[in-house]
């Protein structure tokens, strides 16, 4: 496991003898799988069962057919604001299989998947989407924050979830993501070096996918890895292959043991792509990006991968897919239904929702409001 | 004179500015390649170069930092905020720095930036897209606060905010952005900041308003015709710091009744202000309270509901029966 705790010791020296500039040496990127399914990393294999394998690839391949209806849905005007994930699902759906189901999640607008797959409902995925209240009324035993518009507003956030389980002795962690771009922000710096000075158990995993809307990674930063970044604030920082389903559930399996043993936080940067444009409100990717990178990428595919891997160990059949593809139309299907079916939010029903007791002023607003 | 849309008039005012003034430069996140998730910003980077136009990292602090420090390098900063709700993570190089340096300084320094940002309602944008926060900028001392309602201002009001000396804030209602075509010149001109227009005259009853509640009003206008024959003025205010009392006080010195409608939320914004300046300079021109037409004061409402919780025609018609009722 490639943790990197020490910073100018492994580097390599500028000439003057007192300049470092190089960083990135150490963080290469973690693998367990290669392109073609093939296992080049016995040592970091996770143990995981048959079964457990078997439901990563299921949850992969329902989330790849749900962003496809999603995205269908959007555009026949069904759901309301949505960001596609296709090319993401390793990182996505591989951290959070590597949670238990106390530890919380701290997503940005795009992790969808995660929360779904920690308990938030699909319809009220859906709901969320639409802009309905009730998309953010989770169960209680769902431990989930809606996701989050500002980006980065989540990145301190987390440092707080997680000294908040220190500070009660519970062993949980705090998981947060965010992008490429997203590891700009100020916010992004502030919560890892909180997170690393309170030795919190958080974990903030930036995915990586090469564009922030239009803005290609090598304009968003000089450094020469994200993962890099995780050296300022003394915390380990990973850099893992994001489209290896394994690389990223060992990766964030480890942080959160380390975690919960009393070792603090760590970053992890999942190298990973987004096949669909941004979000569907009117972006257009063949304004930034190329037709060859699109392809290099599509090589990557973590459905294809993985499948591969357990094709040749017997654990994945066509019928399989068939099945999963079958079961989550039906999900989406049922999902929407239920989502068409909850009664429409109102106005009033805000002003309610301000405080405790309403004030005056609301009151008498909410009255005005009712009598138009 | 050529028919354009709110947005190419925008564009059209920065093109005319990175032309004349080689000290003026355009940045934020995907103004450049991408010229903008509005296209605002569409060919720009191709026209002028990547120096004059640019992409910034995804960080709005360090975008409202970069305008102060290039302003105390004598460039013009026309530095874009990609949607309103974002403008706290800048609020400290706005309201802290920006409009400080002049004061702070003795006049040694200024901030010569112009901030833009798209901002309102009625597009069901996700949270924090919408939100009316124009208030929270006109609170903010020596802040210039423009909100432009049709491409003829657009771009004769960017065009005076670019070459202003002292920071504005440019605010661009995205319902506004390409919902109608209006006239606009071509070339240079500008319109005024300070000065606010009257869009059409009355003699019963003044709405005061700015931004996409022009046009609600004006409809509003029409419905109180049709309805009960009373003639509206309204007065669209464009910029909203510094208020333009006189055109207000002059009208409400004819009709002696007036509404102030605002799509932000009611309490301690725009229309307060307005509200208070008629009370200290005309209250004995007035037949009845001055009433506000806005939001109620939640957060801005989820999309599913925006439509109705934004003011509409009928609620504005409401307040105008209650006035002329008193
Ligand atoms: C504070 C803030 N600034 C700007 C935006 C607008 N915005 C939404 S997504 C995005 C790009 C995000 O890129 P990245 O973090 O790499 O995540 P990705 O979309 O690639 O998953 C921007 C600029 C925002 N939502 N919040």
């Amino acid at each position: 496991m490639p943790v990197q705790t020490k910073g100018p010791n492994n580097q390599k020296q500028h000439q003057t003898g007192y300049i470092y500039t190089n960083v990135d040496e150490t963080f290469q990127p973690l693998q367990v799988l290669s392109t073609d399914g093939k296992v080049i990393d016995e040592a970091n294999m996770p143990a995981l069962s048959d079964d457990q394998l078997r439901e990563l690839m299921r949850r992969m391949v329902f989330t790849r057919i749900w962003d496809q209806r999603a995205i269908a849905l959007n555009r026949q005007g069904r759901l309301g604001f949505y960001a596609p994930v296709a090319g993401q699902e390793a990182s996505m759906i591989g951290s959070e299989f590597a949670l238990n189901k106390e530890d919380f999640i701290l997503p940005g607008y795009r992790d969808i998947p995660q929360l779904v797959w920690h308990g938030m409902p699909l319809y009220q995925a859906f709901l969320y989407s639409r802009g309905h209240q009730h998309g953010g009324q989770l169960p209680q035993d769902v431990n989930v924050l809606m996701p989050q518009i500002i980006i980065g507003a989540q990145i301190v956030e987390a440092a707080g979830v997680a000294l908040g389980y220190k500070l009660r002795n519970e062993k949980r962690v705090a998981i947060t993501y965010t992008g490429d771009g997203g590891s700009s922000q100020g916010d992004f710096y502030e919560g890892l070096n909180f997170a690393g000075a309170y030795q919190a158990p958080a974990i903030f995993v930036v995915q990586n996918n090469r564009f922030a809307i239009s803005v290609p990674l090598e304009k968003q930063t000089k450094a020469e890895t994200i993962a890099q970044k995780a050296v300022a604030a003394g915390i380990p920082g990973v850099q893992v292959d994001g489209m290896d389903v394994l690389a990223v559930y060992k990766a964030v399996k480890d942080a959160a043991d380390r975690g919960r043993n009393g070792e603090g936080a760590t970053l992890i940067e999942c190298l990973t792509y987004r096949f669909g444009p941004h979000t569907l409100a009117g972006d257009d990717p063949t304004r930034y990006r190329t037709k060859e990178q699109e392809s290099e990428w599509e090589q990557k595919d973590p459905l294809t991968r993985f499948r591969k891997y357990l094709e040749s160990k017997k654990l994945w059949s066509e019928e399989d897919e068939t099945q999963v593809i079958e079961e989550a139309k039906q999900a989406v299907a049922e999902a929407i239904k239920q989502a068409d079916e909850t009664p429409a939010m109102t106005v009033s029903g805000l002003i309610d929702s301000m405080f405790e007791t309403l004030p005056e002023s609301l009151k008498e607003q909410k009255a005005w409001f009712e009598g138009v | 004179m050529a028919q354009m849309t709110m947005i190419q008039a925008i564009t059209d005012a920065m093109r005319i500015e990175l032309a004349r003034d080689p000290n003026v430069l355009l940045f934020g996140e995907d103004v450049g390649k991408n010229g903008g998730v509005f296209r605002a910003t569409d060919g720009l980077q191709k026209e002028f170069g990547e120096h004059r136009v640019f992409d910034t990292p995804l960080a709005e602090s360090g975008i409202g930092g970069l305008a102060v420090g290039l302003g105390l390098t004598g460039f013009r900063p026309i530095a874009e905020v990609q949607f309103i709700g974002f403008v706290f993570e800048t609020f400290d190089q706005i309201a802290s720095q920006a409009t400080r340096m002049r004061y702070r300084s003795g006049g040694r320094y200024t901030s010569p930036i112009t901030f833009r940002a798209p901002f309102g309602g009625g597009v069901k944008t996700p949270e924090c897209h919408a939100d009316p926060l124009e208030g929270l900028l006109t609170q903010t001392p020596g802040l210039k606060v423009v909100v432009p309602s049709n491409p003829y201002d657009a771009k004769g009001l960017l065009i005076s905010a670019i070459r202003d000396n002292d920071p504005v804030f440019f605010l661009e209602h995205m319902k506004l952005y390409r919902s109608f075509r209006g006239e606009v010149p071509e070339g240079e001109y500008t319109v005024p900041i300070g000065k606010a227009n009257v869009v059409k005259e009355g003699a019963h009853l003044t709405i005061i308003t700015y931004g996409a509640m022009v046009h609600t009003s004006l409809k509003a206008a029409e419905l109180a015709k049709k309805e009960r024959g009373v003639d509206v003025e309204v007065i669209d205010l464009r910029t909203i710091q510094p208020i333009d009392t006189e055109t207000i006080l002059a009208s409400v010195r004819k009709t002696n009744r007036a509404i102030v409608v605002q799509e932000a939320q009611r309490s301690a914004g725009v229309a307060a202000e307005v509200i208070a300046q008629i009370n200290e300079k005309a209250i004995l021109h007035l037949e009845a309270p001055v009433l506000r037409v806005t939001a109620p004061d939640t957060p801005y409402a989820f999309a599913q509901i925006e439509d109705k919780w934004l003011p509409t025609p009928e609620r504005i018609v409401k307040t105008i029966n209650e006035v002329l009722d008193f």
